[in-house]
């Protein structure tokens, strides 16, 4: 790694740059079929398409719990997956900051080993079991 | 640049939450906190905080909000009902909420001077990395309430499956 | 044993049976009783209990970077925390017989709160405090709901979650300025790093929103105005868990705070305690005088005991550390004893709620009368009972340490709150008109509830007969947090 000591807002320039491309090839491409295209709004064409049936009902119906507990489940293991983040990050430093060699790697391990426990409890009480004869929870 | 970027995100991120309040239904209600935690996130990350940053992106703009958003659909929730709201929350709620606001403004103005100031643009180089000194204090000298995270998480399931899910 | 794992054993303990209950839980079949679930977590309890016991040999430990300090006052609060949640597994283990909920995960809950109560007491670094505060709180927000048919255990839960994570943040947001201010989050050098800082206004500014955060805890007044809806609609035998337990691991964060982290700020947050003490005891009291359900008289109860109890904090020096220590477990002993009565009396349905519907109860069940009597005499601090050396102790540290007026006020009060705890008791004693007479008809006291009340009684009659073994381990807990000699360790283990 080159040593040079620029700024730091600077290694986000990539970043930028890749929002900038990001935007205007987006923005261009509607943009350009707005401008170039033909308009030709008729009934048909304007309403609303639901596999050629024409809709019916309220478009925000009751979801299952199990959507729910889903998303319940999936914050809690991406905490914890965030938190593997620095882990990686400095796996290899690891021994030299906690002095010992395989120190750093069970912190690692008992940590998985929890959420691990949990894993197994919510699978074993069925929860990430979809199929239909569970019923709806 | 910094200072830039402090005032227009720090503008979005008060008007995101104003905007919060004010909508009266749910979902808009839960996309304006969108914006409140992406302009939080560019905040921290104008600071120097990149982990945080890319945490509170993940965490909260992403994972929590697919929660909000799940919430909203589940209970079907319409618009919200006006309703005059309860005499205390006036009386007692709005000033005690401003004394706070005037209370924590008012010392750290007066406390600004003390505290120095440091230019982040010149300090923050890209060979500290933010990341690794983050690890350092995660993994040594905070190592115990990091691996009590995990017991903290497991209480979490715990609390989601009893509550939300009916006992055979 | 290195002293990393020394260091944490009790939580060690609790926190491996607790996975293994739930780990339990889902393999056992679904219409099995989860009783022997609760007899695992029972023997966790006792196992962490002499644990701690075992940590006292030991003096004072440093583990984890120094994040955590074992001493006596740790170990006093960590036997204390044990015993709390050993009687409240004894007094429902059979709470759950014969309901559609999840009994399983009760008691890993159990069991998860109270090894973030115990890291709480033997932390001395707030980010780790703040992390067994997490752990402690939101185990008790779900406990608090887990009736789940009544829409007031819902309210109850809800309620709570709410005006907790309420106060977590402003506890977390005075740690953030704490550290703001003194560039560290470890208790020992926050309190040497405060004599140079720049921004003393910031302390002191951290220091209260880290008050306002522990007083939500212990729903002291101006903070308690969840306690009454809470206690009324959460299980009886999880209310006798967190009106003392949390409420424990609390208040000896708060003595570690005020009393090792910023004793040179005492004029300062003494004048705060002593507001929030006498406020705590009036509107307690005044509160408790208006209701007619039981659950929420005994909330305003707690909070007015909260109140006696801060009275302690004010009389800075040891002194107030041994007699709060020492309040701690006779409030406890007292108020877990009684909400097992209650539980026993209620039942799962807790179909028994004012005070009219406890009237006959002497006549029908002498034995749980009695014994709920002598809890409510205790409650009241009558003599012979713990609740009259703790509130003997606390009034005479606020005097010694010139605190007249708040010892007057903690007087009167416990004069009003004889009333309401006699209105009680009298009912007990009274006749009972015979319209519902087959209230008391359910209750069957089973052996493990008997033994619960058992050690309650027991402790509560100890403390009030023969207080000196527990002063005597108050005091040594007192010796081990005072401002000098907690300085003293902490630079010998540096």
């Amino acid at each position: 790694m080159a040593m040079h000591n620029y700024p730091y807002i600077w290694n986000y320039l990539p970043l930028v740059l890749q929002i900038l491309v990001a935007l205007g090839l987006a923005c261009g491409m509607v943009g350009a079929s707005f401008f170039i295209g033909k308009h030709k709004n008729s009934r048909t064409k304007a309403g609303a398409y639901e596999c050629g049936m024409d809709p019916v009902g309220d478009a925000r119906g009751r979801f299952s719990v199990r959507f729910y507990m889903v998303a319940m489940l999936f914050i809690l293991f991406d905490v914890e997956a965030v938190f593997m983040l620095p882990w990686a990050v400095i796996f290899r430093r690891l021994p030299q900051i906690t002095g010992s060699k395989m120190f750093g790697f069970y912190e690692m391990l008992v940590y998985l080993g929890f959420v691990a426990v949990g894993l197994f409890y919510v699978w074993k009480k069925g929860i990430l079991d979809w199929s239909a004869e569970k019923g709806d929870l | 640049m910094q200072l830039a970027l402090f005032i227009i995100f720090g503008l979005l991120a008060v008007a995101g939450a104003i905007n919060f309040l004010l909508q009266r239904h749910p979902i808009n209600s839960a996309l304006s906190l969108i914006v409140v935690m992406m302009s939080l996130a560019v905040l921290y990350w104008s600071l120097g905080a990149e982990f945080l940053a890319a945490a509170q992106v993940i965490v909260y703009s992403g994972a929590v909000m697919v929660l909000f958003v799940f919430v909203v659909m589940l209970l079907n929730a319409g618009e919200e009902e006006r309703t005059h709201g309860s005499r205390a929350a006036y009386f007692a709620g709005i000033p005690g909420a401003t004394a706070i606001f005037c209370l924590l403004s008012f010392v750290f103005l007066t406390n600004g001077k003390a505290f120095g100031s440091t230019d982040l643009i010149n300090h923050l180089t890209h060979t500290t990395n933010n990341i690794a000194e983050i690890s350092q204090v995660l993994f040594r000298d905070l190592l115990l309430p990091f691996e009590v995270t995990s017991v903290l998480i497991l209480v979490a399931i715990l609390g989601a499956v009893v509550l939300a899910r009916k006992e055979q | 044993m290195s002293p990393n794992v020394l260091a944490l054993l009790p939580e060690i303990i609790l926190t491996i049976t607790g996975v293994l209950v739930m780990v339990a839980e889902p393999v056992l079949p679904a219409g099995q009783s989860r009783k022997p679930l609760g007899v695992l977590a029972i023997l966790g309890t006792l196992a962490a209990g002499f644990a701690s016991w075992y940590q006292l040999g030991f003096g004072t430990i440093h583990a984890y970077f120094n994040t955590i300090q074992v001493d006596s006052f740790s170990v006093f609060f960590h036997l204390l925390i044990a015993a709390i949640v050993l009687v409240t597994l004894l007094s429902s283990l059979d709470y759950f017989e014969g309901h559609a909920s999840h009994a399983g995960e009760y008691f890993a809950l159990t069991l998860f709160g109270a090894t973030g109560m115990m890291l709480m007491t033997c932390s001395v670094e707030l980010l780790m405090v703040f992390v067994g505060l997490e752990i402690s709180s939101i185990s008790t927000y779900i406990l608090a709901g887990f009736r789940k048919g009544q829409a007031s255990a819902t309210e109850s839960s809800i309620k709570y979650f709410l005006l907790g994570s309420f106060a977590t943040a402003f506890f977390l947001y005075g740690i953030a300025l704490a550290f703001g201010s003194t560039g560290s989050t470890r208790i020992d050098v926050i309190s040497q790093n405060l004599a140079s800082t720049a921004t003393p206004t910031l302390a002191l500014l951290s220091l209260a929103l880290i008050i306002i955060g522990i007083g939500f805890k212990v729903s002291a007044a101006p903070f308690h105005v969840w306690t009454p809806d809470v206690y009324q609609g959460a299980p009886a035998p999880v209310v006798g868990l967190m009106s003392t337990a949390p409420k424990a691991a609390a208040f000896a964060v708060l003595l570690r705070i005020l009393f090792s982290g910023f004793p040179s700020y005492e004029p300062r947050w003494a004048s705060l305690i002593w507001i929030i003490a006498a406020l705590s005891m009036t509107v307690g009291n005044l509160g408790a005088l208006l209701q007619r359900d039981v659950k929420r008289m005994l909330a305003y109860s707690s909070i007015a005991h909260a109140g006696y109890l801060l009275v302690a904090y004010t009389a800075f020096p040891a002194d107030g550390i041994a007699s709060a220590c020492f309040y701690t477990a006779a409030y406890a002993a007292m108020n877990v004893g009684a909400f097992t009565v209650i539980t026993q009396i209620g039942g799962y349905r807790e179909n028994v709620r004012t005070i009219e519907d406890y009237s006959g109860l002497a006549l029908k069940r002498p034995v749980l009368a009695a014994v709920l009597g002598f809890f409510l005499l205790s409650l009241i601090g009558i003599p012979f009972t713990g609740g009259f050396f703790g509130k003997f102790y606390v009034f005479s540290a606020a005097l010694h340490a010139g605190h007249v007026w708040l010892a007057v006020i903690g007087l009167l009060n416990s004069g009003i709150a004889c009333f309401y705890y006699l209105r009680l008791l009298a009912s007990l004693y009274s006749r009972r008109p015979a319209i519902e007479d087959n209230l008391f008809d359910g209750i069957t006291v089973t052996l493990p509830a008997a033994l619960a009340l058992t050690i309650t009684a027991a402790a509560t009659l100890l403390l009030g007969i023969a207080p000196n073994q527990v002063l005597s381990l108050a005091q040594r807990s007192a010796a081990a947090t005072a401002p000098g000699s907690a300085n003293s360790t902490t630079n010998a283990s540096r």
